[in-house]
């Protein structure tokens, strides 16, 4: 088939750098993300957003980059696993899945710990339930989920008691 | 086989007015795209027909929640974590809600809206039997103006609507008049981030003197659309509780509902659920009836 689009310029800020791409209006954000930028953290799944690996926040809320088309990310901030991990160390949610063990395989954990960090703006001490429904768009095959959720816990009670200290 | 984005267009001109006009100039050729929960799905997939694309992510016309006199008016283009969040919504409309809740994972709610669960038109929209239940009114806008149509029969076939190639779905406005209503939804299906419903029920009822005042019943996956279920409506309607009102309501649904068997489930199956869940709906108005009765005694 011929092609009947052109490329554009999209402008938008990665993990606190501004970046400008150029690239068919209708390449997935998951693909100029992995392919033209170089950030494999989000992985691809299913391609039809039930998975969630492919989690990353846009303008803050989470999102399955396999459904955004790279135009509609035109001038959002975008964090990604990577931008989520700081210089040195790791970030208290990453720190809290490998401490008990919310890892295995490891195709899920970027989209998982995506999902957590939203899930804690949202409920920073969340219930079970708050936990299963702020992580049920993504499937962990390995896990069974309660070590995952475990970690969750952990790392909500860690902040908590961080935040009781600096008060 | 998965799609080449060489061969799509896509264009986001930032304004309705500008959405429109395109729409206008061409029509049935630009297909509006709004949060792409629905539409990117089809073109991973490669089974997306349309090739050029107008987006409507963003637009501020359509993604506000307005106040006037007598309606809560919805912008198409809010998500359905838009609608959660909504104090109005969840006070004056908890069926809507609730049902958005239900619709998908925390990413897909924060993509998916209202207007294109809509236009989508899937039978199986969770949203859809709420506005049904609550009669919603779709204010559809093209470069010709605006026109109001009835959200109940706005859908004509499988997957088909009243919308010309030159429109958009642009608000849906409710009215807050059930106050007073017993409320009832729920959903049948698997982990509800990933499963689409086998099926959903969504009902208004209310009883004065001891009989079924008003009612209304609208279903998901039970039929090529979404339906409201007026049969069993009528069956229930000035009738006191007994246990032949459960039998009647029953056979009437089973009248008016055509499910089908697929990947999800079976139309034996979904006919018997759903018995069971109307049977629970006439329970639970009746038993709220006798609960408020006695408090205010």
């Amino acid at each position: 088939m011929s092609e009947t689009a052109g490329r554009c310029e999209v402008s938008f800020t990665v993990n606190g750098a501004a970046r400008t791409v150029s690239v068919y209006p209708m390449e997935r954000l998951l693909d100029v993300l992995r392919n033209s930028l170089g950030l494999t953290g989000a992985k691809e799944g299913c391609g039809e957003g039930e998975c969630g690996t492919c989690s990353v926040l846009l303008n803050g809320e989470l999102v399955n980059s396999c459904l955004v088309p790279v135009l509609q990310a035109q001038g959002a901030e975008l964090c990604t696993i990577e931008g989520l991990t700081p210089e040195a160390g790791l970030h208290p949610v990453q720190q809290a899945f490998l401490s008990c063990g919310g890892a295995q395989c490891g195709i899920c954990t970027p989209g998982m710990i995506m999902a957590t960090v939203q899930l804690l703006r949202r409920h920073p001490t969340p219930t079970l339930e708050q936990v299963r429904e702020g992580l049920g768009g993504n499937l962990c095959r390995c896990t069974g989920y309660t070590r995952i959720f475990h970690s969750v816990f952990e790392v909500a009670k860690t902040e908590a008691e961080k935040a009781d200290t600096l008060a | 086989m998965r799609s080449r984005p060489s061969e799509y267009e896509l264009v986001a001109p930032g304004k309705l007015s500008a959405v429109l006009d395109l729409l206008a100039l061409e029509p049935g050729v630009w297909l509006p795209i709004a949060g792409g929960t629905e539409l990117m799905v089809q073109y991973s997939a490669g089974r997306l027909g349309a090739r050029k694309l107008v987006s409507l992510w963003g637009l501020p016309e359509l993604r506000r929640i307005e106040r006037t006199a007598q309606e809560l008016v919805i912008g198409s283009g809010c998500t359905y974590t838009d609608l959660r969040n909504h104090p109005e919504v969840a006070q004056e409309f908890p069926l809507l809600a609730r049902a958005a809740s239900w619709t998908g994972s925390v990413a897909n709610q924060n993509r998916g809206t209202l207007g294109g669960n809509i236009v989508n038109a899937s039978p199986a929209a969770d949203s859809l039997p709420a506005l049904m239940v609550y009669e919603a009114e779709l204010l559809l806008a093209s470069v010709r103006g605006q026109r109001r149509v009835p959200y109940v029969g706005f859908h004509t076939g499988y997957k088909q609507t009243k919308l010309n190639a030159d429109e958009i779905v642009a608000a849906i406005a409710l009215r807050p008049r059930f106050a007073h209503y017993h409320s009832y939804s729920r959903k049948v299906g698997t982990r509800n981030a990933q499963a689409i419903a086998k099926l959903c029920l969504a009902g208004l009822g209310k009883i004065s003197a001891n009989k079924i005042d008003d009612v209304r019943l609208a279903i998901g996956s039970m039929a090529v659309t979404p339906l409201r279920l007026r049969r069993t409506e009528a069956s229930l309607l000035g009738r006191e509780w007994s246990p032949a009102l459960v039998r009647d309501a029953r056979q009437a649904l089973e009248s008016e509902v055509a499910p089908i068997d697929d990947i999800r489930s079976s139309a034996a199956y979904r006919i018997h659920v759903a018995g069971n869940l109307l049977q629970e709906f006439v329970e639970s108005l009746f038993v709220r009836e006798q609960a408020s009765a006695e408090h205010s005694q």
